[in-house]
């Protein structure tokens, strides 16, 4: 009970942090912010990626919404354990294919919270991007998620100017705006090919990255 | 002392506003809108007329804490102006040190060298030290693709929304006989002249028909613009002239030159919007874009017209 009331409440500071530092713009290009079971993925440049989409979202959405995150990274300390799993409220994926056993397995753990009803957030680029590529290949984890719950809306997520505001290894963020762009959802053809949807859905996301450059469309 | 002009000039304002507002109001309600939608010229005038309000009640409320409110308050200015330049600018992973410098020892200590009243300090801290120093912070990162552009937009940031904009409150450092305590008067008179300077050159053209300056000028800048610019600035600073130090036709001058350069600085950071390829500086002030789009132009301004008082008047 405490445990949760103090994760509630970071969990607000943090939305309230990210609006002051970065004060996050979010389009909705391809789909409305209603409460329906989506799969966000999103380009990874950031260890901050997570809170700004999180910020993005209106707060009837945030409630449901969980990113998947390596228990790796997660786990490590006390702290970023509680950060990940009591106020982000992710699904901890273990990367390691040779120590992780059958009830492990991230693709049968992605499904299940989704069919508790939440929302997921991935990175299918499997790590932070640091070239100067948009997106990298993705990995096959969106391909067996997709294949599982074909109904569920694939949206692809770009967030534009994250990796200005904490490029890797660095510590201190600077303030700078960042663009949250919803594409259009994507969903999985019957016997699509895995390289094929693949690269449908990473050209899906790489097409959003031209608009985050027009901050002041209106 | 300066209450009783405050209160006057705060009295004159809050009705200046509300005949606008209910200007705009009447305008809305009896100028048919065209195609079913809304009216553009009247919603960009109530967009305006909002952003006037706020500046009247932030510039009122700040006045009420002293120099400290007013520093405190040009300060968050500018933290929003640099954040909107500098996510425009070119930069790589190796400026990251050179951001950092930017936001969180530059904007700090000039706007603390304004508060202590340091004049010879606050002047050359940016054109000069920063200057020297940033492109040593990005070049110790070492990479030096794109090296010169990227420091010199930085700097550009840094001259423009901290150097530039730090200049209003520093009007409150300029000692001027029989002026003691009034200072902030001559900000509140900047900021109108240069407003009142906008929104002509917006409105004018309008009215009265557009004859470009150039064709190598955008279309947005003609003739009526301009003079009606300059027109409005003077009338409005003359009619003002009882707050500053001034007399009536030094009042005049001295705002046709605020007007001159803030029409200047409003087409030079035009320039670079369209350089960057965008409409707006941000999306910060609902309907109207970024601070930097609503303050370019006494940005550009406040400088000088610090320069020209410093001179003459003290």
């Amino acid at each position: 009970m405490l445990k949760k009331t103090i994760a509630a409440i970071a969990g607000h500071g943090l939305v309230l942090f990210v609006r002051m530092l970065t004060a996050p713009r979010t389009i909705w290009a391809g789909i409305e912010p209603i409460p329906r079971k989506r799969v966000y993925f999103a380009n990874h440049t950031s260890n901050a990626d997570f809170p700004v989409i999180w910020t993005a979202l209106p707060a009837f959405l945030r409630s449901q919404t969980r990113p998947v995150a390596a228990s790796d990274y997660w786990l490590k300390s006390r702290p970023r354990a509680f950060f990940g799993r009591d106020v982000l409220n992710a699904v901890l994926i273990n990367r390691d294919r040779e120590t992780r056993d059958a009830s492990e397995d991230p693709v049968a753990l992605m499904v299940a919270a989704l069919d508790e009803g939440s929302s997921l957030i991935l990175f299918p680029e499997g790590g932070r991007n640091l070239t100067e590529d948009p997106v990298l290949p993705f990995k096959s984890g969106l391909y067996h998620l997709a294949r599982a719950r074909p109904d569920v809306d694939l949206v692809p997520t770009w967030i534009d100017n994250m990796n200005s505001v904490l490029p890797k290894g660095e510590v201190v963020p600077v303030p700078l705006i960042c663009t949250v762009t919803f594409g259009s959802p994507l969903h999985i053809a019957p016997g699509e090919d895995r390289d094929i949807f693949l690269s449908r859905a990473g050209r899906a996301l790489a097409a959003l990255s031209g608009r985050g450059d027009d901050h002041g469309a209106r | 002392m300066a209450h009783v002009e405050f209160a006057q000039l705060f009295t004159g304002l809050i009705l200046a506003l509300l005949g606008a507002t209910l200007l705009a109001s009447a305008l809305r309600r009896w100028w048919p809108a065209a195609a079913g939608g809304q009216n553009i010229i009247v919603e960009t005038l109530f967009a305006r007329i909002n952003a006037w309000w706020a500046m009247v009640v932030l510039l009122s409320f700040a006045a009420f804490f002293g120099r400290l409110g007013i520093v405190v308050l040009f300060l968050l200015v500018s933290f929003s102006a640099l954040r909107e330049f500098l996510t425009l600018t070119r930069k790589r992973r190796a400026d990251h040190w050179a951001m950092m410098f930017s936001f969180f020892i530059a904007l700090p200590l000039q706007y603390l060298l304004v508060y202590i009243g340091s004049v010879g300090l606050f002047t050359i801290f940016i054109p000069v030290y920063t200057f020297l120093f940033l492109p040593v912070l990005a070049v110790i990162r070492g990479d030096t693709s794109g090296f010169l552009s990227r420091v010199a937009e930085t700097q550009w940031a840094l001259m423009l929304t901290i150097f530039a904009a730090s200049h209003a409150p520093a009007l409150l450092l300029l000692e001027i006989d029989g002026y003691e305590g009034k200072q902030i008067l001559l900000i509140a008179w900047l900021v109108i002249v240069v407003q009142a300077a906008d929104i002509a050159h917006y409105i004018v053209p309008r009215l009265m028909g557009r004859t470009r300056i150039a064709p190598s000028l955008p279309h947005s800048r003609t003739w009526e613009g301009f003079l009606g610019a300059l027109g409005a600035g003077a009338i409005i600073g003359t009619a003002l002239s009882w707050v500053t130090p001034f007399a009536p036709w030094q009042a005049a001058i001295m705002a046709i030159v605020v007007a001159v350069l803030g029409y200047a600085g409003g087409m030079v950071m035009a320039a670079i919007k369209r350089d960057k390829g965008v409409v707006d500086w941000s999306h910060l002030i609902p309907g109207q874009g970024g601070f930097i789009d609503r303050l370019d132009s006494v940005v550009f301004s406040a400088p000088l017209f610090f320069h020209l008082v410093r001179y003459f008047w003290t």
